[in-house]
């Protein structure tokens, strides 16, 4: 017994070495796989305060740039506007056609994220205002991200930038859909995969969400095609897509709340069930 | 360690993370290089302090560097490695007398200095990198951002202890 102990007083640096080290690793490994990351990340209480303190400052700095971006929304909104009002007069509203399935709520982004190979983003609004994980987030441009994880008042997202990210995407010209990964080389660069080979590609298409899952609505901007490339297999097509929105200087932001995505995902649950 | 030696410690503990999180972690040199400096914390920790409180500091400091930016635990591990294995880098650059002649890390002659400061950056910065890019597969990735990262953080390091070292000259 006293060797035992004996054994553990005097290698109790290295024991306590292994231990603190196995946790980082197991914290690491979770961190990989979204929504896993439950201990570390910085929508907690004190980082998130933190951060907003630093936004509050360093948020001066560029407000004439993101006042031009919303004057030049809300303009292009304007124009809508008067096209609606047109539709109004002329006819009854088809409440079918305006689309209340989703809801926006507008956020400022208080820590961003573009040079490692796994980008997230914390943003200044949590639970309070109703964000759950799994809702799309873009700006004025086009898509940002996903939410990961939402404490109160603050919440993560993972970036289109992290080796993670998969959202589905298709081409606005004819349709055929792929995912949008990222390979780390361009914070302004993604890539398109799984295109079929014979979709037709011109490079200057623009790539836009393709609504086959609950998290975007369907035609969200992403970018526009730079160069294209056939896989090894020659079966598909690599798209090089340069984003609309310059990751490094995004601010605000909209969260998208898909409000029937409970609805659909309870019925693809019961599908796979049944299966 | 004395009251003061403690006090000082933790506020070093404090400005280091802080610094990190809001300023070095975004300077984002060509795209994808910063500096790590926060390890400072224990490269100056007194030779003669206590080595498990050493570890336990430095997985904590890891983690809050690890909690600002996102990223699990790669930090954390990276700083209880090299936290560990520090006394052999003193031993290795300083000569196996270092703990018995009152050593102090900056008033080392400078090219020990530098061999054991590059040496423990390079090791925390390899160790950093590979649990980020988490792929055997892009070790060159991981190469170059060790290589390029590690000078950048080894000038700054170098710099900060001839800075805030009382007995410069």
């Amino acid at each position: 017994m006293q060797q035992i102990l004996f054994f553990f007083v005097r290698n109790k640096n290295f024991l306590l070495f292994v231990v603190l080290f196995s946790i980082s690793i197991f914290l690491t490994i979770q961190s990989h796989t979204f929504h896993k990351n439950k201990f570390v990340n910085s929508s907690n209480f004190i980082s998130g305060s933190i951060y907003s303190i630093k936004n509050n400052i360093t948020g001066y700095f560029n407000l004439r740039t993101e006042n031009n971006l919303l004057v030049e929304e809300n303009g292009r909104l304007r124009k809508k506007l008067e096209g609606y009002k047109k539709i109004i007069f002329i006819e009854s509203i088809d409440t079918n056609l305006l689309s209340f399935k989703y809801r926006f709520t507008s956020a400022k982004i208080i820590n961003n994220s573009f040079s490692s190979t796994k980008n997230k983003l914390t943003i200044n609004k949590g639970k309070k205002d109703s964000l759950d994980t799994d809702m799309g987030v873009i700006t004025s441009k086009g898509i940002v991200g996903i939410i990961d994880r939402v404490s109160n008042n603050y919440a993560t997202v993972q970036s289109v930038l992290n080796t993670n990210s998969q959202v589905n995407a298709k081409l606005k010209k004819s349709k055929h859909f792929g995912s949008l990964v990222w390979n780390t080389k361009d914070p302004n660069i993604v890539q398109l995969i799984d295109i079929p080979r014979l979709a037709p590609v011109k490079i200057g298409d623009t790539i836009v969400t393709g609504g086959k899952s609950t998290i975007f609505p369907e035609g969200i901007l992403i970018g526009t095609v730079i160069d294209f490339i056939q896989t090894k297999d020659e079966n598909s097509l690599i798209l090089n897509v340069q984003l609309f929105n310059d990751m490094t200087n995004i601010e605000h932001v909209y969260i998208i709340k898909n409000l029937d995505a409970a609805e659909i995902l309870t019925i693809e649950k019961e599908l796979e069930n049944a299966e | 360690m004395q009251n003061n030696q403690i006090l000082i410690n933790i506020f070093r503990f404090v400005i280091l993370v802080l610094t990190q999180a809001l300023l070095l972690n975004h300077i984002d040199f060509l795209g994808y290089i910063n500096p790590y400096l926060y390890i400072l914390f224990i490269l100056i920790y007194p030779i003669t302090g206590n080595k498990s409180l050493l570890i336990l500091l430095s997985f904590l400091l890891g983690l809050s560097v690890d909690i600002f930016s996102n990223s699990g635990g790669i930090h954390a591990a990276a700083s209880v490695f090299i936290a560990y294995f520090r006394p052999l880098a003193l031993k290795y650059s300083f000569g196996i007398s270092y703990e018995y002649n009152t050593l102090k890390v900056s008033s080392a002659e400078f090219t020990q200095r530098l061999l054991y400061v590059s040496s423990l950056v390079l090791i925390h910065h390899f160790i950093l990198f590979l649990l980020e890019i988490f792929n055997v597969n892009h070790i060159l990735l991981i190469l170059k951002s060790t290589l390029f990262s590690g000078i950048f953080s080894t000038i700054l390091i170098l710099s900060a202890i001839t800075i805030f070292s009382k007995n410069n000259k």
